[in-house]
C-alpha cells in the first residue's frame, strides 16, 4: 500500500463525508418545504450538503497534499475509559453506586501506565468513594441507590 | 449616573453573604483547577452545572464565572513554578514567568501576576458595566436576519482561535450544527435524528458533550504522554515587588489590559489569545528585548494582565446579545437556559439582579484572588504535585456522577463516554472540539432566526444582505475568513499556536 500523504486531511474528510451523508440521507424523510416557509428538513439538509462538500474537498487534499501522520492513537486509554464510563452507567443501577464507583475507578486508572497496586491508593479509594456517597447522595441529593437491586 | 446606580443594586446582589460564600467557592475552585494542568474550567463548570440547577440563577452563574477567572489565577502558579501551563492562556506566562522562578524569583513573578490580574480586573470591569448597557441597546434593535448573521460572525470567529487547519475547523463548525439539530423539531414537531429512540427527543445534552469531549477526550490524550512534573519545592519568598519592579510592570499592565479587553469583546477571542498577543506586544516595546525568555517581569505582568481582562470581557457578548464567545461562555449561556432565562439582550433589563451581579461580583472575586492566592502558594504548590495517576480517576467520577445527575439517567453516561472518544478522535486529527460544541448551542437558535428572517421576506434569502447591519455583520465575517487564509497571517496563526 502507498503511504498516505495527509493521513489527518484524509481522515478527517472521511468522518465529515460519512456524518454528512448519514445527516442528508436522514434529512430525506423530513419536509424540506420552501424557502419561506422552511420545514423541518430544510436547515439540515443544507448542513449536510456543505459538510458532504468540505469532506470531499478534504479528503482530496489529504491524497494530494503533503500532511501530517495521524501518529499512534492511544488505545488503551480509549478503550478502558470508555469501559469504565459505561460500566458506571450499567452498574449504578443494578449494583449500587459503591459496586459502580469501584468500577469506575478501578478500570479507568488502568488505562494509566503507572497503575498499580500500592496500600495507601486503596485507602485512599474506599475514602474517596465514601466521601463521593455522602456528598452526593446525601448532601446534594442525586438518586443514586447506595445498593442496587443485586444485592437485595 | 445610572451607571452608578446598577453597580450599587449589583454591589447589594454580591454582597449578600450567600453570593459571597458562593463567589469564594468559585473562585477558590477555579485556582484549584486552574493550577492543575489537565483540568480546565470547561470541564469543571460542566461537571458542576448539575450542581448549580438547584440554586438561585444569581448564585449559580456568579459561581461559574469565578471559576473561569479563577482559573486565568490558577493557570499562571503552574506555568511559574512548574513550567507547565496550567491553561492554554499561560502557556507564555511559562515562558518568563519559570526562568524567574528558576533564578529566585517565585514570589516577585507569582505577586506580578496576581497584581497585573487583579488590575485588569477591575477595569474590564468599569469596561463591561459601561460598555453591556449600550451594547444590549442596539442588541435590541435587532431582527431575526441581524442576529441570524451575528451568530455565523461568531462562528466564524470562534474558528479564527481554534488550532489547527481552517478546514477541519469550519468542518466542525457543520459537525456542532448537525448535532444541534437531534431533537423534536420546535415548530413542526417532528423528530429529528432520534432513532427512534425517545430518550433523544430532547436533543443531546450540551453538558453530556462539553464532558464527554472536554472532560473524557482530554484525560484519553494527556493519558498518552505521561511526563514526569518537577515542581519548585524551594520556599517562596519575597511575595512583595520592589518599587523599581513596580516601574517596570506598571505600563506593561495596561497595555496587557486594553488589548485583553479588546480580544475578549471578539468572538473566538478570549484569554488565549490576549496573552499571546500582549507578549508579542511586550517584546516589541521592550527596551531589552533581549531579556525575553530568560526571566523579564514584563513578560509575566502583561500576559497576565491581558488574560485576565480577556477573560472578563468575554462576558460582554454572552451577557447582552446572548452569544458564546468561547466555550465557557457557552455553558454559562447553557446554565442561564437551565436557570429558565433566556439569553439576549433582554437579560439586562428582565433581570438587572442578575446582569449587575453577576459584574459586581466579578469585581468581589478578583480582590478575593488576590488576597487569597498569595497566602496560599503553599497549598497550590502541594496541588500540582499530586500525580495525574490519581487525579485523572477522580475526574472522571465527577464527569460521570455529574451527567447522571442532569437528567438522573443512564443513557447520558453512555453518550458521554461515545463523545469522549469522539472528542479525542477529533483532536488527533487536528480538529479542536470548541467550534462543534459552540455551533451545537447556536444551531438550533440560527435555525429559528433563519427560518423567521425568511419569513418575513417571502423567502427571499436575499435579506441577510439588504438590511444594512446583517450585511455589515456577514461582511465582518467574510473579512475574517479572508484573512485567515492570507497566508501572512496564516503564518503567524500557525506559529502561536506552535508554541502551546
Amino acid at each position: 500500500m502507498t503511504q498516505i500523504r495527509g493521513q489527518k486531511d484524509l481522515g478527517i474528510g472521511v468522518i465529515y463525508l460519512a456524518l454528512g451523508l448519514a445527516g442528508f440521507i436522514i434529512a430525506r424523510d423530513y419536509s424540506f418545504g420552501t424557502s419561506g416557509r422552511m420545514g423541518p428538513g430544510y436547515f439540515p439538509t443544507i448542513i449536510s450538503g456543505l459538510l458532504i462538500l468540505f469532506g470531499i474537498i478534504a479528503m482530496l487534499r489529504g491524497l494530494m497534499r503533503e500532511g501530517q501522520p495521524i501518529g499512534s492513537l492511544n488505545w488503551k486509554g480509549m478503550a478502558l475509559i470508555t469501559l469504565s464510563v459505561c460500566a458506571f452507567g450499567y452498574l449504578l443501577e443494578t449494583a449500587g453506586v459503591i459496586v459502580a464507583l469501584l468500577a469506575l475507578i478501578l478500570i479507568s486508572a488502568a488505562a494509566s501506565e503507572r497503575f498499580r497496586f500500592e496500600l495507601r491508593a486503596a485507602l485512599g479509594l474506599v475514602a474517596f468513594i465514601i466521601v463521593c456517597a455522602v456528598v452526593f447522595i446525601k448532601g446534594l441529593g442525586v438518586p443514586m441507590p447506595l445498593i442496587g437491586e443485586w444485592f437485595k | 449616573m445610572d451607571i452608578f446606580a446598577n453597580l450599587w443594586l449589583g454591589f447589594t446582589v454580591a454582597g449578600t453573604f450567600y453570593n459571597l460564600f458562593y463567589c469564594l467557592v468559585g473562585v477558590f475552585l477555579g485556582t484549584a483547577i486552574g493550577v492543575l494542568p489537565g483540568l480546565g474550567p470547561v470541564a469543571t463548570i460542566a461537571m458542576l452545572l448539575p450542581i448549580t440547577f438547584g440554586l438561585p440563577p444569581e448564585s449559580a452563574l456568579i459561581m461559574l464565572a469565578g471559576i473561569y477567572y479563577g482559573a486565568q489565577y490558577g493557570g499562571s502558579t503552574t506555568a511559574i513554578l512548574v513550567n507547565l501551563p496550567g491553561e492554554p492562556s499561560s502557556v507564555v506566562t511559562a515562558l518568563d514567568g519559570y526562568q524567574m522562578a528558576r533564578q529566585g524569583h517565585a514570589g516577585r513573578a507569582l505577586s506580578t501576576a496576581a497584581i497585573g490580574s487583579f488590575i485588569a480586573g477591575t477595569i474590564s470591569t468599569i469596561l463591561i458595566a459601561v460598555f453591556a448597557p449600550a451594547l444590549a441597546a442596539v442588541a435590541l434593535q435587532f431582527g431575526p436576519a441581524e442576529y441570524f448573521s451575528l451568530m455565523a460572525l461568531g462562528l466564524i470567529a470562534s474558528i479564527v482561535m481554534a488550532s489547527g487547519p481552517l478546514l477541519h475547523a469550519l468542518g466542525m463548525i457543520l459537525v456542532g450544527l448537525l448535532l444541534g439539530m437531534a431533537g423534536t423539531d420546535v415548530n413542526s414537531a417532528v423528530p429529528r435524528y432520534t432513532f427512534g429512540m425517545p430518550l433523544l427527543s430532547d436533543g443531546l445534552d450540551f453538558v453530556v458533550i462539553a464532558m464527554g469531549v472536554f472532560g473524557l477526550g482530554e484525560i484519553i490524550a494527556n493519558l498518552e504522554d505521561e511526563a514526569d512534573r518537577s515542581v519548585m519545592t524551594k520556599r517562596v519568598t519575597g511575595l512583595m515587588p520592589s518599587k523599581e519592579d513596580w516601574k517596570r510592570i506598571i505600563a506593561p499592565i495596561l497595555r496587557g489590559t486594553a488589548l485583553g479587553s479588546l480580544l475578549g469583546i471578539l468572538p473566538g477571542g478570549g484569554a488565549a489569545l490576549a496573552s499571546f498577543g500582549s507578549y508579542s506586544l511586550e517584546k516589541k516595546l521592550a527596551k531589552h528585548p533581549e531579556e525575553f525568555g530568560k526571566g523579564a517581569i514584563e513578560g509575566v505582568a502583561g500576559p497576565e494582565s491581558a488574560n485576565n481582562a480577556g477573560a472578563q470581557t468575554s462576558f460582554i457578548p454572552m451577557l447582552t446579545l446572548g452569544l458564546p464567545s468561547n466555550s465557557v461562555m457557552a455553558l454559562m449561556i447553557g446554565a442561564m437556559i437551565i436557570q429558565g432565562i433566556q439569553p439576549g439582550p433582554s437579560v439586562m433589563t428582565e433581570q438587572p439582579t442578575l446582569f449587575w451581579g453577576l459584574i459586581a461580583s466579578m469585581w468581589i472575586g478578583n480582590a478575593m484572588l488576590l488576597v487569597l492566592n498569595l497566602p496560599l502558594i503553599g497549598l497550590w504548590v502541594r496541588m500540582i504535585a499530586i500525580p495525574y495517576n490519581f487525579l485523572f480517576p477522580i475526574i472522571i467520577v465527577f464527569c460521570a456522577i455529574g451527567v447522571f445527575s442532569v437528567n438522573n439517567n443512564a443513557f447520558d453516561v453512555y453518550m458521554m463516554a461515545i463523545f469522549g472518544v469522539v472528542g479525542y478522535v477529533f483532536r488527533k486529527l487536528d480538529a479542536e472540539p470548541a467550534p462543534m460544541l459552540l455551533a451545537f448551542i447556536l444551531g438550533p437558535m440560527m435555525e429559528e432566526f433563519l427560518r423567521r428572517a425568511l419569513l418575513f421576506s417571502k423567502g427571499d434569502p436575499s435579506v441577510l444582505v439588504t438590511r444594512p447591519v446583517s450585511a455589515g455583520l456577514l461582511i465582518v465575517a467574510a473579512v475574517l475568513l479572508v484573512a485567515v487564509l492570507l497566508p501572512s497571517v496564516r503564518k503567524g496563526r500557525e506559529k502561536a499556536f506552535q508554541e502551546e
